[in-house]
């Protein structure tokens, strides 16, 4: 099964590699993987998208702990979560095209963020599931360029991952 | 006053009460291989290999209360460290590393003897730093030696880059450290203590099984406290042996691959197992579902959360220090006073007794070669059983792990989970340099001794007088039993040719060394040579043994613990030893 996990991990040099390693090591798989600081400066708040059974899943989370510079893990799926990732896609936009693929952005709520003679580029944002589906409803042959974020997660309400 | 990086390195050391420091010097570590030797507070022990420095520290400390230390240079110095490092990781052996690294401006630059000593360890470490500030340099040291010794243990490296070495800062060693991202599991949940009396209370086949986590929490004495209080059999480990005493009537021995008959039958038959600081690893548990056949209810004490129900479900976890969970568990059990059925309790022991009757370990010594499981025997009497033994890996380990009866803990020191060969000799130094006055042995065959025996001259030079008991079967014993059994006897490149004269090897290095081809000199030759006479010399035995020997019982891969390969004499056709075709041994 597909699982979100949210991680609070020192924010310090080679720290990420730990995480990295070890799903490589271990065999585990990585869907996606985001990773930036939080409002405080010495922590960083990671999001994996992995996928195997809840055996699999509870190592992880154990091995992640067992990390040194890991300071909290939480499996966002035990919950109601909130998930988006951002995309940006450029696609080719001529003739009647161009009109048809500002209705599409428009229907996914997408934004039009740079506009050629031949081209669009837009950002979409949204669960993983819905920046596929927009891929899906587009003629492959006019996709020139996608860029995934992978998907960052959060809990809802009070439920919330701080120190 | 402002001193150097090396300067701090050298009084962080001691700081840390540091004894010996296992080392060879290079480079990189040329400052802090200066600050050495205008001090004298800790001693530097000059190996002839870094792999045999990390294990004479880990020697040192799984035959002491201690951290290890060891110092190496970077590139090959901390390349060739990599294995000690894997070894104790595997084990869960507390120790610090520290390595050289080029100066920072150059990392990244593929300088001269640069490697990401950072990166190549970091599978196989509890932690590492790679400090680049002189400022950090202390507290790293701190850190380092907390992280080591505290929760589940294991090596940290710290990496020091020779300009670091070089820069000048005041010194402050931390009085304490805490890390927030860091911390280690402490006593144990009274509820889930509370459950795992009460499903003692209940148990009609109680077993416990005790690994080496029972060893590192110096917990040994409440297991023993468990087993009698309980009155229940108890098996050890290879990582555990010692735990609880050998000779004691409610050991039924070792279990696992090479486990006796009774302990396995034991493991596989009971209905409720207390698993203290012991892993199910594969060796002992070769297929989870087969041990689970048998319904069994399982208690599982273990400090490290991922090591429960990483192999085995099991009912009952309690994580936490296991010295800790067991004083509270006694504590409750002679409050409610729990007893187990005793009827039911007579007949599990009955069952037992069955079990152990045939005896599994059983082999017969005749008058023409000399059977290694023999050496171990007598090697146990001489001793009185009071020895240290190290040991390398093949047969000959396993030998050393089933005949010699361990009674006290840290008396056994050899590489389970990583199973290096080349460990038993260094390891054997560094105990001897933490246990001056005990008698250090190292049982080790043909084949490991020489993976780090240039370590002879090192033991001169610090006057560790270990012995060796080579079990010399001119075989990669244990590769071959494998291909006996499993490949149809071709023995490829097991066979062990052109060994060198190991007397005049020994001699060659200043020691003393013998020769033993008979049974009959066997226990004489051990009586003269571990006599006081001796007391102060290396001394290296090099018995000829037999060279078909296998090593049994033995669980095969893939079946399950009832589903042992057993010695001749207890195979259903009749045994003897007739029933097995060799092949052409050289
Ligand atoms: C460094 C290393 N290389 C290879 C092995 C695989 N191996 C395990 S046992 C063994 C044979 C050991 O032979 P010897 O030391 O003579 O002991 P014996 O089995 O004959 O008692 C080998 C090659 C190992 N454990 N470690």
């Amino acid at each position: 099964m597909r699982h979100i996990l949210s991680i609070l991990i020192e924010n310090e040099a080679g720290a990420l590699s730990r995480v990295v390693g070890l799903f490589s090591a271990r065999g585990y798989n990585i869907d996606s993987l985001t990773v930036s600081t939080t409002e405080d400066a010495t922590l960083s708040r990671m999001t994996i998208v992995t996928h195997g059974s809840d055996d699999v899943i509870e190592q992880i989370t154990k091995q992640l702990n067992k990390l040194i510079e890991v300071v909290k893990v939480i499996d966002l799926n035990e919950s109601d979560h909130i998930e988006r990732e951002m995309m940006l896609i450029k696609v080719r936009a001529t003739g009647k095209d161009r009109e048809e693929m500002k209705r599409m952005a428009d229907i996914f709520r997408g934004r039009i963020i740079d506009v050629t003679e031949k081209t669009y580029t837009i950002e979409l944002t949204g669960t993983s599931e819905k920046l596929g589906a927009f891929i899906e409803a587009l003629d492959r042959t006019v996709i020139l360029e996608t860029v995934r974020t992978g998907a960052s997660g959060i809990g809802r309400g009070e439920r919330i991952l701080k120190i | 006053m402002k001193i150097s990086g090396a300067e701090i390195v050298a009084r962080c050391l001691q700081e840390e009460g540091v004894e010996f420091v296992f080392g060879y010097p290079g480079g990189a570590v040329l400052e802090i291989y200066d600050a050495i030797f205008q001090q004298d507070k800790f001693k530097h022990v000059l190996v002839r290999h870094e792999q045999a420095a990390v294990h004479a520290a880990d020697g040192y400390s799984r035959s002491s209360k201690k951290v290890g230390v060891a110092l190496v240079t970077s590139g090959p110095g901390a390349t060739n460290a990599v294995t000690g490092i894997a070894t104790a990781y595997l084990d869960s052996i507390p120790m610090v590393v520290i390595s050289g690294q080029v100066a920072t401006p150059a990392i990244g630059l593929d300088a001269f003897q640069e490697v990401d000593m950072v990166g190549i360890t970091r599978p196989c470490v509890k932690h590492n730093f790679l400090v680049r500030d002189v400022n950090e340099l202390a507290e790293t040291f701190k850190k380092a030696f907390y992280i080591a010794q505290t929760g589940r243990p294991g090596p940290v490296v710290i990496d020091i880059p020779k300009d670091v070495t070089q820069a000048m800062t005041e010194f402050n060693y931390p009085e304490s450290v805490s890390i927030r991202s860091y911390v280690p599991a402490g006593r144990g949940h009274p509820g889930q203590i509370r459950k795992a009396v009460s499903l003692i209370s209940e148990a009609k086949r109680p077993f416990i099984y005790v690994g080496g986590g029972a060893v590192l929490a110096d917990a040994c004495e409440e297991v023993r406290d468990l087993v009698r209080l309980l009155n229940a059999p108890c098996t050890n480990t290879l990582m555990g042996l010692g735990a609880y005493p050998a000779t004691d009537r409610q050991f039924v021995g070792m279990l696992g691959m090479h486990g006796t008959y009774e302990a396995n039958m034991a493991m596989q038959n009971c209905d409720v197992l207390i698993a203290v600081g012991a892993r199910f690893d594969d060796r002992v548990v070769s297929v989870p579902e087969k041990f689970l056949a048998v319904p069994k209810k399982i208690i599982h004490i273990d400090i490290d959360p991922s090591s429960i129900a990483k192999r085995v479900k099991v009912d009952i976890p309690i994580v936490g220090n296991v010295k800790d969970v067991l004083h509270e568990m006694l504590a409750l059990i002679r409050q409610t006073n729990v007893h187990i059925d005793s009827i039911a309790l007579e007949a599990w022991w009955q069952q037992i007794e069955e079990w152990r009757k045939p005896n599994s370990l059983l082999y017969v010594q005749d008058q023409e070669i000399i059977k290694p499981q023999y050496v171990v025997e007598k090697l146990w009497e001489v001793t009185n059983g009071q020895a240290i033994i190290t040991s390398d890996v093949g047969q000959h380990q396993m030998f050393a792990a089933q005949y010699y009866k361990f009674d006290r803990p840290k008396q056994w020191i050899n590489s389970g989970g990583l199973g290096t060969m080349g460990f038993g000799l260094p390891a054997a130094m560094g105990a001897q340099l933490a246990n001056p006055d005990a008698t250090v042995a190292c049982i080790t065959g043909e084949a490991s001794i020489q993976m780090n025996i240039q370590e002879l001259s090192t033991c001169k030079q610090y006057h560790t007088p270990v012995k060796i008991v080579n079990l010399n079967n001119r075989y990669l014993g244990m590769v071959r039993q494998w291909q006996e059994f499993f490949y149809g006897n071709r023995y490829s490149e097991s066979y062990m040719d052109a060994l060198p004269d190991f007397v005049k090897l020994a001699e060659a290095y200043g020691h003393v060394g013998v020769r033993v081809e008979k049974p009959a000199d066997v226990e004489p030759v051990l009586k003269e040579f571990f006599s006081s006479k001796y007391k102060e010399r290396l001394v290296f035995f090099d018995f000829m043994t037999d060279q078909k020997v296998n090593v049994f019982p033995m669980v095969g891969n893939g079946k399950g613990l009832d589903e042992m390969d057993l010695p001749p004499h207890m195979r259903n056709n009749g045994g003897g030893d007739g029933d097995r075709d060799y092949g052409n041994l050289c």
